[in-house]
């Protein structure tokens, strides 16, 4: 089992120094010069190349790198090129608002959608069933935008039960601006999550061992909890696990509708502004985030199903 | 009642030679009329748009003690059959009774309270057990359901007693189903139907995943058991050379009918549909000169779905005449204790 971990954590390395070098590429070779943008529109050349001693580019590349990687593994990625700020506290005061926002959807999507998947899948077939899907795929076709648009329209504009958007630092006064994000995250994610558990959960149904329960006299009921879920546990937990980053990155579009100070808003930003150094720093934030999520939901695998050898 | 006494007389027939458990002539399960059909859903709307017939009119009776084998190709019925038996599939029409009692329309505790009596043993060793569960979880599950024991440490020690029972160690007893072999696994899939203590186990083809030189071993165990514990079986398989070994009568299946029944030594030495020759001539025989006999199937099996007019082997038969397309015949004693539908046998 720790050997197994321990595998999987050294291919982590070639994964991370693939990410490094493909987004080192991208920032300084293929997003144009860098330093041409920092110095702005009007520099004249003799600014733009102090600029690019300033930034360390016209150092060699090998030299570059190195000095990149330095600033991956200390997270210190300087300073914003727009508020002067240092980026890692901008990063870090993102995470509690993303975080607020997404965690409780997320989390309550889950419950909810598992559960739902299995009433369904117990009743698959009936009239309840097929309303449950056709419900779902009539969610799933309606754009994002529409529900970011029309749900404040109808609970926050017209019937007046949530503020349409703000923030406030203190915990007492915040949950007032989280409940509508909470709604619109949670309704977005219903289609794609109760069809995708329904679907594992319905694949588990027709194998042969759950006959096999049903002829040990299991009761319906029983057969559906301890067999058909647990066997289906092992994809939705890849699922969650797989999506756990997700939850960092936040929502650019729900942040800045909800003017919501996250990592959402941040990069949204950022993008506007060609802040380089905050792209670079969530950027790779986020691939980094991926992988290790990757690599809990592999070994997290291994550890459920017991399928799976470890030597 | 009445019926049983009936279906009882009809059949009642000779002691068994074999050496399987003399079967006793009390009629133990009696099946009459059954039948099963599988709808096919299509449309918007999943309107039934045709039906699988996969039995059609299956009237049987399994005695205490014996060995029933219920021989025919892959997709005959045979596992549908059995399956509704053991009531693990509801049978669209029929009758079953067990032991005197009609469990044909047994529904919640009453169904549950029949798994104990009437126990089944899958084909598919691989499949059939649940991977995330430990043999001894699998073994041991009924026995909670049932309230077997009151106390874990005597289910535990039940387990282990069926865990020997079948031939595998204790100390398998928490492992996962994938680190066996495949003889190992239906060992382990005797071991959880003998669970409960049943009476009555269907057999669906329980060795035909598995390599011939385990085949052997798994049905000497089935065997042994059904002496020591005193079992009835029906056992299913798709060749004739499987049951031979094990079964007391053997009954002959095509697309969803029951075409041939007798005792096995009986069957085997004067087969009398032919379908049961063709079966009979596909066994594979040391003498080559008896090869020539050979019967060759033409055709393709027809579609359960739209089964042929008269009697459902015409189309294939080598002794077809134009009456067996419109004749549908029925079972009939052609020989004593010896039944056939054919018109010409
Ligand atoms: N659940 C089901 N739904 C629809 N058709 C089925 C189902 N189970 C079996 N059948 C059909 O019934 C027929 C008999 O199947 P089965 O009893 O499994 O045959 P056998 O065990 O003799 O191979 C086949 O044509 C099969 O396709
Ligand atoms: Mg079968």
């Amino acid at each position: 089992m720790a050997a197994y971990i321990v595998r999987r954590i050294l291919y982590v390395i070639p994964i991370l120094f693939g990410i490094t070098v493909i987004t080192f590429i991208l920032f300084n070779m293929l997003m144009g010069d860098p330093a041409t943008r920092f110095a702005g529109k009007h520099a004249t050349k003799e600014q733009v190349e102090v600029v690019r001693a300033e930034l360390g580019l016209d150092k060699p590349l090998p030299i570059q790198y190195i000095n990149y990687v330095k600033q991956i593994a200390t997270f210190d990625y300087g300073r914003s090129w727009s508020t002067k700020q240092k980026v890692s506290t901008m990063v870090a005061d993102g995470f509690g608002p993303t975080l607020c926002v997404t965690v409780v959807p997320f989390v309550a999507s889950i419950i909810f959608c598992v559960g739902l998947a299995l009433i369904a899948a117990y009743y698959r077939g009936t009239i309840f069933d097929k309303g449950i899907v056709i419900t779902c795929l009539g969610l799933m076709s309606i754009s994002s935008v529409v529900y970011v648009v029309v749900l404040p329209n109808w609970l926050a504009f017209q019937a007046g039960l949530f503020p349409i958007s703000g923030w406030d630092p203190s915990w007492t006064d915040r949950w007032q601006y989280l409940i509508l994000p909470w709604i619109i995250l949670f309704v977005l994610s219903l289609g794609p999550t109760i069809l995708f558990y329904r679907s594992v959960i319905m694949d588990e149904a027709f194998q042969d061992y759950v006959r096999t329960a049903r002829a040990k006299g299991v009761s319906s009921q029983g057969v559906f909890l301890r067999h058909i879920l647990k066997n289906a546990m092992i994809p939705i937990i890849t699922m969650v696990v797989i999506e756990i980053p997700f939850l960092i990155t936040g929502s650019v579009l729900i942040e800045n509708f909800f003017g919501i100070p996250g990592i959402g808003g941040l990069v949204f930003k950022a993008l506007n502004e060609s802040d380089f150094p905050v792209i670079k720093a969530t950027t790779v934030m986020m691939s980094i985030a991926y992988m290790v999520f990757n690599l809990i939901s592999d070994v997290l695998y291994s550890v459920v199903d017991p399928r799976i050898k470890l030597s | 009642m009445d019926q049983m006494t009936t279906t009882t007389t009809k059949t009642a027939t000779g002691e068994s030679k074999f050496e399987p458990q003399p079967a006793k002539t009390d009629s133990f399960i009696q099946i009459t009329d059954l039948t099963k059909q599988f709808p096919i859903k299509g449309g918007l709307l999943s309107r039934t748009v045709a039906n699988v017939n996969a039995v059609q009119g299956v009237s049987l009776d399994i005695k205490k003690g014996e060995t029933l084998g219920l021989v025919g190709e892959s997709g005959c019925g045979k596992s549908t059959l059995g399956r509704c038996i053991i009531r693990l599939i509801e049978p669209t029409s029929g009758k079953i009774v067990i032991d005197g009692d009609d469990v044909t329309h047994k529904k919640g505790e009453e169904l549950r309270a029949l798994r104990r009596k009437m126990q089944i043993i899958f084909q598919d060793p691989y499949a059939s057990l649940n991977p995330r569960m430990t043999v001894g979880s699998i073994i041991s599950e009924p026995l909670e359901i049932h309230n077997l024991f009151d106390s874990k440490k005597d289910r535990l020690d039940r387990t282990k007693q069926l865990i020997e029972l079948v031939g595998l160690r204790p100390e398998h007893i928490n492992r996962y189903p994938h680190e066996f072999s495949g003889g190992q696994r239906q060992r382990i899939g005797i071991a959880r139907a003998l669970a409960v203590d049943p009476s009555f186990i269907v057999c669906d083809e329980p060795v035909s995943a598995l390599d011939v030189s385990i085949q052997a071993q798994v049905i000497n165990l089935l065997m042994d058991l059904q002496q020591r514990l005193g079992l009835t079986y029906l056992f299913i398989a798709h060749d004739l050379k499987v049951v031979e070994h094990i079964s007391n009568r053997v009954a002959v299946m095509y697309l969803g009918k029951v075409v041939e029944i007798a005792e096995a030594e009986e069957l085997y030495r004067h087969p009398s549909h032919p379908y049961t020759r063709a079966l009979m001539s596909a066994i594979p025989v040391p003498d080559p000169r008896k090869r020539d006999q050979r019967i060759i199937l033409t055709g393709d099996v027809p579609s359960p779905i739209n089964p042929p007019s008269g009697c459902h082997f015409h189309p294939r038969c080598p002794d077809m005449i134009e009456e067996c397309k419109t004749t549908c015949p029925s079972l009939r004693e052609t020989r004593p204790a010896h039944r056939t539908a054919c018109i010409r046998a």
